[in-house]
């Protein structure tokens, strides 16, 4: 990897202006590790998929169905779609706010914080460590580490607000900051535990408490970690590659809002008809089914922004990507609340149709988005052309025919063993008393998840082949390219980058950047408006990345 | 509503500050998880209780910690519902007062094999130890994966008084001699259980494995309730409205 300077741009600070420059450098660390993460975590789901066909595949204590399934969820979550959600963050939050991130230190902290939290759990989990709560198994030691990291993190982030050039926050940042604030706020609230060991512990709460603090977390981790920042990831890099403002201002007021508040109540749908109270219960399914107006909020935005951009997609890969992730999003969000009514849950729960659902928006939403995002910035953050668009093109085909055969899948297992389960004979006895015959029918469909699975990972290996040959093309050393702000605030008038000699993003794509996001901080605003150059922005088409 | 959403609305305002915009974020975020678990962490848990249910003794206790860390809770629910197929099936639904000595709580999400809530005296202790040992051999059939190593390695009895200690901290109500005796009351108990399993015709010398303190928690999943008087109506009321619903 070449080699780049993550030093702090002198500022220099003549009359009116401030030469400042973006940390590259940390976003390209964040994308590498998606890559690798990514294809560890999925390597790690695919042997799940095939020890559940063929048993024979748990080899042996460490690598046994029950101690690696953690490991694939902490995997994918907090290592693929983790590392995703900081480069998108790292990347977009600098150029929202026309600066640096607040200290270099704190960025790499994180970096490396987070990896050695993502080894740590690599090699306990198997180890047999964990709390056993769902998404929330590391064991107190790593638990704290998390936090602290998460600490430094918020801080450098919001003291990059604070430091912003740029008066208004964009609403990608929105998005970010109830990332940062609720995913502290749970991960602390759901770990509070007695150590009983060095990697052993009991937590303070008990029973349908602990059942519901548990819930209250795992949910709103799928919410906060899984949702939340991925908008956010949209609401930046959509419009960019679309060349295109977000559709409505309003509609993201409306559905951020909605959205943070209705999520954290949903929890108790995953406790319906359990031990916990009825009320608790009914209202996680009342406020579910209420979060699919503002889930559709965020897809509509997000699709609609493409207005008069549908031809685009036909030569962007980045855009497919985008448009099937927005899609995926859209119907696993439909589901989620329909697997909350209480009728449907009585059949779904404990089935595989959670499963077909989690890879839903897992695979569509998550994984799509990271991707779409990955191949955007591998020209500009390695100022070389992707190397092979086609290759890119067959991983979004491959990717998308592995996430139907895998959910397609799930849902004929699900829905099977949910009938079968519940089937009675005229005689009103257990239709399927054994319940090894139901375990047995859905076989043939674990294979075809295999198969889905390893389509969806063969598309995971061309990404990481574009990336490694892109990265081999890349020019020796990436200076952080030097930007121009007037020193006083930018505000709405004479905004962004129209101020004067601002290169946008990089060399990469010089005066590509009056697209939408950042075209001013209002680029989020205008509902109303068309397309048509702002004073002070110039429209330029976007060059061939590399020809600088 | 559109003075604070327009374009130079009150909104606008907002997003030149980060700060309040943050705070009140917060407090968003907030209001739903206040208002559906403090209610449950205030409330008298009284008349939840039922008399017979009694906490671990130190053996089932090591036996769930393997329980836990083995994450057979990836495949096992143990949470009953209350519909009449569940109750044929598995035993009575899942009550409140039978959850509060379970920390963590491990009801589950999946049932890649059956709820195991009720398992509890369903197999002599044999039956288990050869189906951790080859879960084919007595199932034919079932795609659990195989835990020869249970059979072979020693359960840690020696932390219990430790772990004990710590539940009792949270309001387990162990006594001050059970914690003391943590050990020794776990390796009575399992002397026990590894006699009757060589009586039923199983291998011997298991008496200080893993295997052992796993038995003796799945022997202990569900046998509380069976013991308490007033089930059996709830039961019938619980069963005719699942069933009704279903
Ligand atoms: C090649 C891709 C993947 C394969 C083959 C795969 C396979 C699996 C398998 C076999 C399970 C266990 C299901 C069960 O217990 O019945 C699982 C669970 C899970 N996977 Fe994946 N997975 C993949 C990618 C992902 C990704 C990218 C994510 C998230 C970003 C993800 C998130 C999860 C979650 C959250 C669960 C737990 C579900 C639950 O507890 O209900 N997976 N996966
Ligand atoms: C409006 C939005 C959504 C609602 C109301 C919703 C609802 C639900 C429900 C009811 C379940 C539990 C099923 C059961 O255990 O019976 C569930 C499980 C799950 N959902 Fe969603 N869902 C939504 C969106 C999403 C999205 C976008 C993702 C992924 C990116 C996701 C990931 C998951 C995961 C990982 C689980 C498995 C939890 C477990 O381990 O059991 N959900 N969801």
């Amino acid at each position: 990897m070449p080699s780049s300077s993550t030093t702090q741009a002198p500022r220099v600070h003549q009359d009116d202006v401030e030469v400042f420059s973006y940390d590259e450098q940390i976003t390209r660390l964040f994308v590498l590790a998606t890559v690798i993460w990514g294809l560890v975590g999925m390597l790690v789901g695919l042997l799940l998929a095939l020890q559940l066909p063929f048993p024979e595949a748990n080899l042996g204590e460490y690598l046994s169905f029950g101690r690696l399934r953690p490991l694939h969820t902490n995997a994918v979550i907090f290592a693929f779609a983790g590392n995703a959600i900081f480069a998108a963050v790292y990347y977009s939050t600098q150029r929202l706010c026309k600066t640096r991130m607040y200290s270099d230190w704190m960025s790499r902290f994180h970096f490396w914080g987070w990896q050695g939290i993502i080894v740590s759990a690599a090699i306990t989990l198997p180890l047999g460590y964990t709390t056993s709560k769902e998404y929330a198994e590391l064991e107190w030691p790593i638990s704290i580490a998390i936090a602290v990291v998460w600490i430094v993190f918020a801080i450098n982030f919001f003291a990059t607000l604070k430091n912003r050039r740029v008066k208004h926050m964009y609403v990608a940042l929105w998005f970010y900051i109830a990332t940062i604030v609720t995913i502290a706020v749970l991960h602390v609230g759901n770990n509070l535990a007695i150590p009983v060991g060095a990697f052993e512990s009991y937590p303070v709460y008990a029973g349908v408490q602990d059942a519901l603090v548990q819930w209250w977390y795992g949910h709103n981790a799928v919410a906060f970690f899984l949702t939340t920042p991925f908008l956010g990831l949209m609401y930046y890099f959509l419009p960019k590659a679309a060349e295109r403002p977000v559709f409505s201002y309003r509609l993201s007021i409306v559905h951020f809002w909605s959205l943070v508040f209705i999520y954290i109540w949903a929890g108790p749908h995953h406790l319906i008809y359990t031990a916990v109270p009825e009320w608790a219960a009914t209202v996680g399914m009342v406020f579910s089914v209420m979060l699919w107006m503002p889930s559709w909020g965020g897809m509509i935005n997000g699709l609609f922004t493409l207005r008069g951009a549908w031809h685009k997609l036909r030569d962007s890969v980045v855009l497919k990507m985008f448009v099937v992730g927005i899609t995926f999003y859209g119907m696993s969000t439909f589901e989620g609340p329909m697997l909350s009514v209480k009728s449907v849950n009585a059949l779904t729960h404990y089935t595989d149709w959670t499963i077909g659902h989690v890879h839903s928006g897992a695979l569509g939403w998550n994984g799509f988005m990271t991707f779409g995002m990955i191949y955007w910035l591998l020209p500009r953050l390695w100022r070389t052309p992707l190397w092979s668009d086609k290759l890119a093109n067959a991983h979004f085909w491959v990717g998308t025919l592995g996430i139907l055969v895998y959910v397609i899948a799930m849902y004929v297992s699900g829905i099977t063993q949910g009938l079968m389960w519940r089937a009675f004979d005229d005689a009103g006895r257990l239709m399927y008393p054994d319940f090894m015959e139901t375990v047995v029918q859905v076989i043939p469909m674990y294979w075809a998840r295999f198969i889905g699975g390893s389509l969806y990972l063969a598309g995971m290996v061309m990404l990481v082949v574009n990336v490694m040959m892109t990265i081999r093309n890349a020019p020796d050393t990436l200076p952080d390219a030097a930007q121009i702000a007037a020193r006083k605030p930018v505000t709405a008038g004479m905004s962004g980058d129209g101020a004067p000699g601002t290169e946008g993003d990089g060399a990469a794509a010089p005066a590509s950047q009056t697209s939408a996001a950042e075209a001013s901080d209002q680029g989020d605003a205008d509902d109303d408006e068309d397309d048509a150059p702002r004073p002070g922005t110039k429209r330029v088409q976007l060059p061939t990345p590399g020809d600088d | 509503m559109s003075r604070f959403i327009d374009k130079d609305g009150m909104h606008r305002s907002l997003e030149g500050w980060p700060l309040v915009f943050t705070v009140l974020t917060t407090i968003a975020i907030l209001v739903g998880g206040l208002v559906e678990i403090v209610p449950l962490m205030l409330a008298d848990d009284a008349a939840e209780r039922i008399e017979t249910v009694e906490p671990f003794t130190p053996l089932e206790l090591a036996g769930r910690d393997i329980y836990i860390s083995e994450g057979c809770v990836g495949c096992h629910s143990q949470a009953v519902r209350p519909f009449r197929h569940e109750l044929e099936r598995y035993g009575e639904y899942q009550r409140a007062g039978e959850t509060v000595y379970e920390r963590p709580f491990l009801w589950g999400s999946k049932r890649t094999g059956p709820d195991l809530a009720r398992v509890g005296g369903k197999y002599p202790h044999l039956w288990h130890v050869r189906h951790m040992e080859d879960p084919r051999s007595t199932s034919p059939g079932s795609i659990m994966p195989p835990y020869p190593w249970m059979l072979e390695k020693d359960a840690d009895l020696d932390v219990l008084p430790r772990k004990l200690r710590a539940l009792r901290a949270l309001g387990t109500p162990y006594s001050d001699e059970e914690i003391a005796q943590a050990t020794e009351l776990a390796e009575e108990q399992a002397a026990e259980i590894a006699s009757e399993i060589e009586q039923q015709g199983g291998p011997a010398d298991l008496e200080s494995k893993q295997i052992v303190a796993l038995v003796a928690y799945l022997q202990r999943l569900g046998t509380d309730i069976d013991a308490a008087p007033d089930v059996e109506n709830e039961l019938s009321d619980a069963s005719s409205n699942a069933s009704g619903s279903n």
